[in-house]
């Protein structure tokens, strides 16, 4: 995929004269650094996911598939990320913050922030639009808020596995304007993507990347989904299980930050998206 | 039968533009809330009964003609979705009834695919 490149940057305002004056002076002063990132990560917090996805577990696992950037996003809850950031001290690996909101169309949707300060704002609104219904075990699976070694902290009573009453568009926005990215989850997949669900990508919110799932590459999906082709692509294992890890994304930016990730979707200032399964 | 009739029996709200509802007589009737069904599903000029209310439903809507949108569970589009709709002419209407109930009455009303 040839995201990045020139022909596909939006003209800074002013001149281009500006723009090079602005990418010399990022080459200058920012030494890049290539992360490996797994962008959409659960833990036993979501009921779906493997009782093996406990911090020390995820965090061995992603290193060893050369990862060094994981977001933690389990469906609409993020008590598990300072566990999984704390079994990560040290290592290497850098944790986002973030979760994976079920809008009110059904559409998944990655919300990545930078800190957890930011990430509980958000939480709060999701806990507020989510239905006061209780989980069902037998039918969902255990959700568990476990310590950065895995035990058992409490379950969490709240059904997760359901829409906050939030739209698509809300919520980017309110991500947004919380300092973080949002990112609709794989748009392939007939459950819960955003193509199946909407039919093509809303032209009502800014949309500032997609994610395809493991089960084809970016060409491929570009085939299949030719509205996707001009959208940035991000590509995730949605790890539900240890073996799940794709790290799929290699991107080059100055710092493990959504400011950066937003330059290297965009592929300004030198900094980069590269698909690896492409 | 006439988008009129079905509007008066069904006590359905509109939300768009008043029309010559008289004049209408949808094709047939086709009930999903995935829009990408929708899309390969519904008929040309049919009544489509739906939960969605995203501004997308507006797009499917006029690509194909659409008689009528019936938004059901009480859900409601946004202004920017209504005036899109006004402006392409197309019809919404809204209903604190489930999909179910509405798909029902319809059938009872005589809108039968045949």
């Amino acid at each position: 995929m040839g995201i990045g490149t020139e022909e596909q940057l939006t003209p800074a305002p002013g001149a281009g004269a500006d723009r090079e004056d602005l990418q010399a002076e990022g080459a200058e002063q920012d030494r890049l650094e290539t992360y490996v990132a797994e962008l959409h990560v659960h833990t036993v917090l979501s009921p779906c996911a493997e009782v093996e996805m406990i911090p020390p577990l995820i965090v061995q696992a992603a290193l060893a598939r050369g990862i060094n950037l994981i977001a933690v996003t389990d469906h609409n809850a993020s008590a598990n990320v300072p566990a999984v950031q704390k079994a990560a001290a040290g290592t290497g690996l850098v944790v986002w913050p973030g979760l994976e909101l079920q809008t009110r169309e059904e559409v998944h949707l990655l919300c990545l922030f930078d800190t957890l300060e930011s990430l509980s704002a958000w939480q709060a609104v999701v806990d507020k639009h989510l239905p006061p219904l209780e989980n069902n075990i037998e039918f969902f699976g255990e959700q568990f808020a476990v310590d950065e070694t895995g035990a058992f902290i409490r379950r969490e009573p709240r059904l997760l596995l359901t829409s906050a009453s939030l739209s698509l568009k809300e919520a980017i926005e309110s991500v947004t304007q919380l300092g973080g990215l949002a990112i609709p989850a794989h748009v392939d997949r007939k459950a819960f993507g955003l193509i199946a669900n909407l039919g093509f990508v809303p032209t009502d919110v800014s949309i500032e990347a997609l994610e395809i799932s493991r089960h084809l590459n970016s060409q491929e999906a570009a085939n299949r989904f030719p509205q996707i082709a001009g959208f940035p692509l991000i590509q995730s294992g949605d790890v539900h299980r240890l073996s799940e890890f794709l790290g799929a994304n290699e991107l080059t930016m100055a710092a493990p930050t959504i400011a950066e990730l937003r330059l290297a979707l965009q592929g300004r200032m030198n900094r980069r998206l590269k698909v690896l399964t492409s | 039968m006439t988008l009129e009739e079905i509007i008066e029996k069904l006590e359905l709200e509109l939300l768009t533009r008043p029309k010559d509802f008289s004049q209408v007589v949808p094709s047939g009737g086709y009930a999903a809330d995935l829009l990408s069904c929708v899309m390969t599903g519904a008929m040309h000029q049919g009544i489509w009964v739906t939960l969605q209310a995203h501004a997308n439903i507006v797009a499917v809507g006029a690509l194909l003609e659409l008689s009528a949108i019936i938004i059901t569970e009480g859900a409601r589009p946004d202004q920017d979705t209504l005036a899109k709709a006004n402006h392409e002419g197309l019809t919404l209407l809204a209903t604190s009834q489930p999909t179910f109930n509405v798909v029902g009455r319809l059938w009872e009303l005589g809108l039968k695919n045949s």
